[in-house]
């Protein structure tokens, strides 16, 4: 049976103004995948890890944020805390003998931009290759 | 503050392993501080607790808290309300918070959530680093507010081993020779003189040597 993964997405209001601009169709027709599931944040910078965890608790076979250039993040450090939560993650994630892989970082331009599609379709392909999440089932 | 750090999650999971109920406890105290056992941290340990178990294909549920202090009993003893409802503690607070609750409750499985690692200052945000080691008998009036007891390696009382290079200690060239410290210091405030008095043999049995500590204060106590 073909495994079609479930991929939550985190991104800033500023990287993601292409979901906006030209909604879920406009984004399929560009070739985002659609097993990403995006959430806007005002800043990557105010995710917690227990939210991202949660997102894993939840079901979800990968997991990834997107934010600012590290040096270019509109709310200055928003993206580099991001970036060290997400850290974090990999090493909890590695900790338990689940790859870190399933989760990870991006740092992409604002508004409009090719690679927005493109990070989505990398972990589209990675998550697919890794297969589902090793945590199933059971609830809290 | 006291120091902490939360420890690997293997271990973790491994003291937890026969448990389907887990009250996971934070404290407010020193461990908030240090991001170490606040409430935040309990949500992640809870969280990450509850995937090792998904993973594992085990239940488990958890019950997330967090009490102002684990190191007073008026407080430990509002794990009374959780009664029944857990098989095992994981508190996140100190060793003394883990300590109190065994104590406290005799019956209870507690385990230890972080390494309680020392006493220490932020030096940095996300840097913490040991200033004091609870020693009972404060020298620092001598050794210019420095503390050779916690900050020196080797203790020392009178002066430097001859290790260090460059004002640095010969364990690690990032831990400045506290006695190349204090001497400095001691010359800053006009007092190197004072560095010629040598200190006595010490008695060690304020530091623990002599057995468990205890502070009474009769004008306390009721
Ligand atoms: S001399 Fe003892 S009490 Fe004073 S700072 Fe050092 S370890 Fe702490
Ligand atoms: S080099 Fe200085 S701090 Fe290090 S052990 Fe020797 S005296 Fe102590």
């Amino acid at each position: 049976m073909p495994f079609t993964p479930n991929i939550q997405a985190f991104c800033c209001h500023y990287t993601s103004q292409q979901t906006l601009a030209e909604g879920p169709e406009g984004l399929l027709a560009d070739g985002f995948p659609k097993s990403v599931t995006i959430h806007r944040l005002a800043c990557t910078g105010k995710l917690e890890v227990s939210t991202l965890l949660k997102a894993f608790e939840d079901g979800a076979d990968g997991v990834y944020v997107a934010g600012c250039p590290a040096d270019k993040c509109h709310n200055l450090m928003g993206s580099q805390r991001a970036a060290k939560r997400v850290g974090a993650i990999k090493k909890a994630l590695a900790e338990l003998g689940v790859e870190p892989e399933r989760i990870a970082m991006y740092h992409l331009e604002r508004g409009f931009h090719p690679d927005f599609v493109k990070v989505a379709q990398e972990m589209d392909e990675r998550i697919t290759t890794l297969g589902p999440s090793p945590f199933q089932g059971g609830t809290k | 503050m006291i120091i902490a750090e939360r420890k690997p999650l293997n271990e973790i999971m491994d003291m937890v392993k026969d448990a389907k109920r887990i009250l996971v406890l934070g404290c407010r105290g020193c461990v908030t501080i240090c991001s170490a056992g606040g409430e935040r941290e309990v949500e992640i340990l809870a969280s990450l607790i509850r995937l090792g178990k998904q993973k594992a294909g085990q239940e488990v549920t958890t019950i997330e808290a967090t009490l102002v202090r684990q190191c007073d009993k008026e407080y430990i003893d509002s794990i009374d309300q959780w009664d029944g409802q857990y098989d095992a503690i994981v508190s996140m607070a100190c060793g003394v918070g883990v300590n109190f609750i065994a104590n406290l409750h005799p019956m209870a499985k507690v385990y230890p959530g972080v390494n309680t690692s020392s006493f220490g200052g932020s030096a940095e945000q996300g840097v913490w680093s040991e200033q004091c080691a609870g020693c009972g008998n404060c020298i620092l009036h001598l050794t210019g507010g420095l503390c050779p007891v916690a900050r020196c390696a080797k203790s020392l009382m009178n002066g430097p081993c001859g290790g260090s290079v460059d004002g640095r200690c010969e364990i690690n060239k990032d831990v400045p020779c506290i006695w190349q410290s204090i001497h400095d210091k001691m010359v800053r405030i006009d007092n190197a003189a004072g560095l010629a008095a040598i200190a006595p043999i010490r008695d060690w049995s304020t530091s623990g040597h002599g057995g468990p500590r205890k502070t009474v204060r009769n004008d306390l106590t009721v």
